[in-house]
Parts: structure tokens; sequence; C-alpha cells
């Protein structure tokens, strides 16, 4: 009796959870759906769905009209690169104040979180006519900066909680061993610490890819990333939805490649430390 | 070769001192236990001797060298943690073998020591598993042959049974005063429990409050406590301390009286109701609500026919009635 009930129970909670999933997937893949829609099916009242007339000319028109790859090369250098240079900078930022608190960490990291807080729209005017200045803008290195420095909290937050689960007297043990702070992170704190990086590496890459405030501001032609792709394609023709849903797919298929095969990983590191 | 000596070392966090200045030597070889209640500050003295923690004043020296400003690594030490502190992501044989790697020996001798260590702590079957995959006794045994292999000045023990249970324990302390005798390399040894102290230890150095009560052979301190904190700590169960008239007829300001130097018997100047028996089998321990005297602890050998609410008469030993004056320190 007791295992029926709990078999029913299961069923429904199994059910509710594909049911929050599908809500929330279902603006993607209706994007995916429609980029394989001609324009005519795709702005049909009722919505067509089995008798719509699928195509692949959307994709064609797309690839044809714009430099898919140049927006591709520069989300990848975009959000590879300023997840990279975040790191380097947070992990020794991260590290010193998992093991080595002061009196203001505490305060240092709500205070590097509070930016976050903060609307980005806010500060457009300063950081454009800054862009403008430095000769950064339109640049995939002003980018890379940008959107590292947009990300640079969340990273420190996020190695700062992995560095915090590993516990000091290992640390201590390996000095004690006679290793110095080089091999104590080579051979002790790195290996510990790896799903953590990793796990913070492919948030950050996922979250810059999705970046579309600063990538959409701060470019014109030579720098601009997949977000701008998108962009380009809601503009002054007025709006055509099955070529802006395959420019959509288009751009979003790679992360969501990425995602698929790093979902593993992004689980553990996001629930790291709540199981042991 | 493992002498150390402590000239007033001191250790403050922030406006705290931790530890106010302490001199202590301990010879090579010997076997030192730091006891004291939590907090007194004996994990700290211990991680200022490892170098884990900056002296905020005086010189430790090891062997007669200045250590004071040395980093861990450099003082010839090897240190077995309370929580053991292996790296989960080495086999047991990495684990061990690590400070020989860190040391730039190479593989084969690496080898040939790990064996020999993993041979002496009957680890050599589990030399590839994890730290996950052992129990708790194990991974401590671990923990001291990566110690070991290491041939350091002195180990240092940072209260490392506690995390096990009372069967293991006590098998565990033996081990270790085993490996001292084969190895006769310094130990340094921190615990809040006085019966592995008194049962392991050469000399004992209890400390309260970041202070040295008194330092001495196990039988010295139970015998001759310098104060009553001494008189409190060492022994189990613990001595009975009296103040008030009774103490005054001695001349002091506090006397004590051990439970096992209590003897039950009729003519007793002392009377008292059991208020709690405890029957061990081989001894049965006597809280006894002793008239003028407060609740004291009375030791009677084998099995007693003694039950809550007897009324019993019981005389201190002869001779062996400690006396403690109005600052706490024993009286000759």
């Amino acid at each position: 009796m007791a295992r029926k009930v709990s078999t029913r129970r299961k069923l429904a909670f199994t059910a509710a959870a594909w049911a929050v999933a599908l809500i929330i997937f279902f603006p993607v893949l209706w994007t995916i759906l429609t980029s394989f829609k001609t324009e005519a099916s795709a702005v049909a009242s009722p919505p067509e769905f089995l008798g719509a007339d699928w195509t692949l000319e959307n994709y064609v028109e797309v690839w044809g009209r714009s430099d898919y790859p140049r927006f591709f090369w520069n989300s990848v250098v975009i959000s590879v690169g300023s997840t990279l240079l975040g790191l380097l900078i947070a992990i020794p930022a991260a590290w010193s104040m998992a093991f080595v608190p002061g009196k203001r960490t505490k305060d240092l990291l709500m205070w590097m979180l509070s930016t976050k807080m903060m609307p980005a729209a806010a500060v457009l005017i300063p950081m454009y006519l800054l862009f403008q200045w430095t000769g950064l803008f339109d640049t995939r290195i002003g980018l890379v900066l940008a959107l590292m420095l947009m990300n640079l909290p969340v990273i420190v937050w996020m190695l700062y909680t992995y560095f915090k689960e590993i516990p000091g007297e290992i640390l201590e043990a390996a000095r004690m061993d006679g290793a110095n702070l080089r091999n104590e992170i080579i051979y002790v704190l790195t290996p510990m610490a790896i799903p953590g990086i990793a796990s913070t590496m492919l948030l950050n890459i996922i979250l810059a890819w999705n970046e579309a405030f600063w990538t959409i501001t701060l470019t014109t032609v030579d720098a601009a990333p997949l977000s701008a792709f998108i962009a380009s394609f809601s503009a002054p023709q007025g709006l055509f939805y099955a070529k802006l849903s395959a420019a959509s797919t288009m751009a979003i298929a790679p992360i969501l490649i990425l995602g698929w095969f790093s979902q593993k990983q992004l689980v553990r590191g996001l629930t790291f430390g709540a199981v042991k | 070769m493992g002498k150390i000596t402590l000239k007033s070392v001191r250790k403050s966090f922030g406006e705290v001192d931790v530890i106010p200045g302490i001199d202590l030597s301990i010879e090579d070889g010997e076997f030192v236990v730091f006891v004291g209640p939590s907090g007194c500050g004996k994990s700290t003295l211990l991680r200022l001797i490892a170098g884990l923690e900056d002296a905020s004043g005086g010189s430790i020296a090891i062997d007669g060298v200045e250590a004071t400003d040395l980093p861990p690594a450099k003082r010839r030490l090897a240190m077995v943690f309370q929580s053991y502190a292996l790296y989960p992501h080495m086999s047991v044989r990495k684990n061990i073998a690590f400070p020989l790697k860190m040391a730039g020996m190479s593989a084969e001798d690496q080898a040939k020591k790990v064996d020999n260590a993993a041979r002496i702590l009957n680890l050599t079957s589990y030399l590839d598993r994890r730290p996950g995959q052992l129990s708790g006794g194990q991974r401590q045994r671990v923990a001291i042959g990566r110690a070991i292999v290491r041939e350091p000045a002195a180990f240092l023990f940072d209260e490392p049974l506690s995390n096990l249970d009372a069967a293991l324990r006590v098998s565990m302390r033996q081990e270790i005063s085993e490996l001292h005798q084969t190895l006769k390399t310094t130990m340094i040894y921190v615990t809040h429990d006085q019966v592995e102290a008194m049962t392991m230890a050469d000399k004992i150095v209890v400390l309260n409050a970041g202070r040295i009560e008194q330092v001495g052979s196990p039988m010295e301190l139970y015998r001759s406590p310098a104060n009553t904190f001494v008189a409190g700590f060492i022994g189990s169960p613990k001595m009975n301390l009296i103040d008030g008239a009774e103490a005054a007829k001695h001349g002091a300001q506090t006397i004590g009286i051990r439970p096992e130097h209590i003897d039950i018997h009729d003519s007793g100047p002392w009377q008292g109701m059991v208020v709690l028996s405890e029957h061990l089998g081989s001894d049965t321990f006597l809280k006894v609500n002793a008239t003028g005297l407060g609740t004291l602890t009375v030791r009677a050998s084998g099995e007693v026919a003694l039950r809550h609410g007897d009324t019993i008469r019981f005389a201190p030993q002869p001779g062996k009635m400690m006396r403690f004056g109005s600052d706490g320190k024993a009286l000759a």
C-alpha cells in the first residue's frame, strides 16, 4: 500500500517537473519550430503547428545575407576571453578571501555583489564615452574587458564558495609535508578545486555568450557577436519572425550544445557543497 | 634529534592574548602531552611550534636552531591532524609519499619508504585506495604513515583520536605509544582527555587560559599537583576539593582528597548520604552528600551494596590529603 502511494507521488512530481521544464523551455522550442516555417506560416493565427509549411529557406537566407562565422567567432573570443581573464583575476582574489580572510572580507564580498544590482543602463553613457575615448569601442578586447568586469563578482563569489569547502587543515597538512606555496597550489588545491573552477568557467561562458545589452551597445561591425547578429534581423525591414527565429536558433545553438554536454558538470557545480 | 625549546612564546589574536608567554623545554625523544580544557591554548601552542601560526613574540628553537620565523616546511616536523587532513584526490600510497615527493626523493626510494611505513601500520592492502574508502581508524593510520616516512625531528599530534569511537581510541592510543617506543622520536601530543595524557606521556604540560599550570610526569602530577586546577584536572574521577570549616581545620583554604583515597568504615570522621552509586564491577563510584563538606565522590573497590539514601561514614586515608592556600597553590 505504502509503495503504491509513493509511486503515485513520484509520478506526480515527475509530471510536475516535466511541466515546469516545458514551460521554461517553450519559448526556445517555439523559436526553433518557427525558424523552420515560411514567413506566412510563422505569423498565422491561430498558430500553426502540424499543418505548417516547413522550409529551410530561412537558414539559407540568413546565412547568405550575413557573415555568421564572423559573429560566431566574436562570440567565442568574447565569452571565453572574458571568462579566462576573469578567472585569472578571481582565483587569487577568492583564494585570499577564503583562506586568509581579513576583517572586511565579508563586506568586500557584499560590495562586489552589490555592483551586480546596479542597472546597467545607469552607466551606459559613461561607458559608451569611455570606450570611444580609449578606442575600445567596437573592439573585441573592449568587450572582453566589459564582460569580464560585469561577471567578475559572480566568478569571485562562486570560486569563494568552492574554496571555502576545501578544509584549511588539508592545506596546512601540505605545508607541514614540505610543500611551498607553489606546490601547495599545484598538487593539493587545484586538483581539489577543479570541479568548482570548471563549473564557474562554464556558467560564465554561458552568461557572457547570452549578454546582449553591452555587446549590442558597444559594437557596430568589427566586434559584433551573435547577440548583435540577432538584433540585426529585427531592424529596419520590419519584423520577419521566421528569419529572426532562424538567426536566434543559429545564435543559441552552440551554447545550447555546450550546455547539453556539460550539464552534469554544471549541475554538480551549482549544487557543490549542498550534498556531501 | 628533536629538542624543542620555547622562550617566552606569545600569541595574541587581535587584542586577545591567547598565550601570554610560555617557557618550555622538550627533550629529544620525549613524549610530551599538552592537556587542558577547551580553549586553553593547547592547540594554538602546537600550531606555533608547527609554524602554522606566527608567534606574536618570544622564540622557538628546534635542536638549537632558531625556528621562530621558519615556514612549517622548513622545521622538519610532521603533524597529524584531528580531521586526518588526507588529500582526498590521492591514493593512500600517494598520500604517504607526498612529503617524500616534496623533498625531491627519487620514485624508487619513495616506494621503498612507503612500503615500509605501510608494513609498520598494517596498511599494505589499502595502498591503492582513496581516503574516502577507508574507515576512521585506517585514515588515522594513513595520516600517521604520512608523518613517519619523513623521519621528522618531532611528531605533532593535534587531538588525533577525538574523531574515533571509544574502542578504537584505546587501541590507537596503544599503537601510538608503541610507535613511540619503536621510533624513539620526540612526540608532542595535544588532548583534552586526561586519560590519554596519563597513559601516554613521559611529561605532561597542563595548560589553562594560555598559561602552564604545571609540568611533570603523570605520577608527579597525580601525587603532588601544584594547584587546585591541576588537582581537579588530573585523575578520574576528579579529586574532591573541599572548602570551608573542614579546610580551615587543616590550616588551608581548600583541601583535596582523591576518591580512591577515601575509605568507608563505621568509625570514620565524615558522614553522608549516598546520592548515586555507579557500579562498574571492578569499582563502585559513590556520590555522597557529606555533612558540612558538600558532594564528594568516593571510590570503593569491587561491588559495594550501597544505594541511594543509605547513610555511610568514611575517612580520608592518612597522608593522602592535599592542602591548598588561598591563591590555589599547594601548601607544603
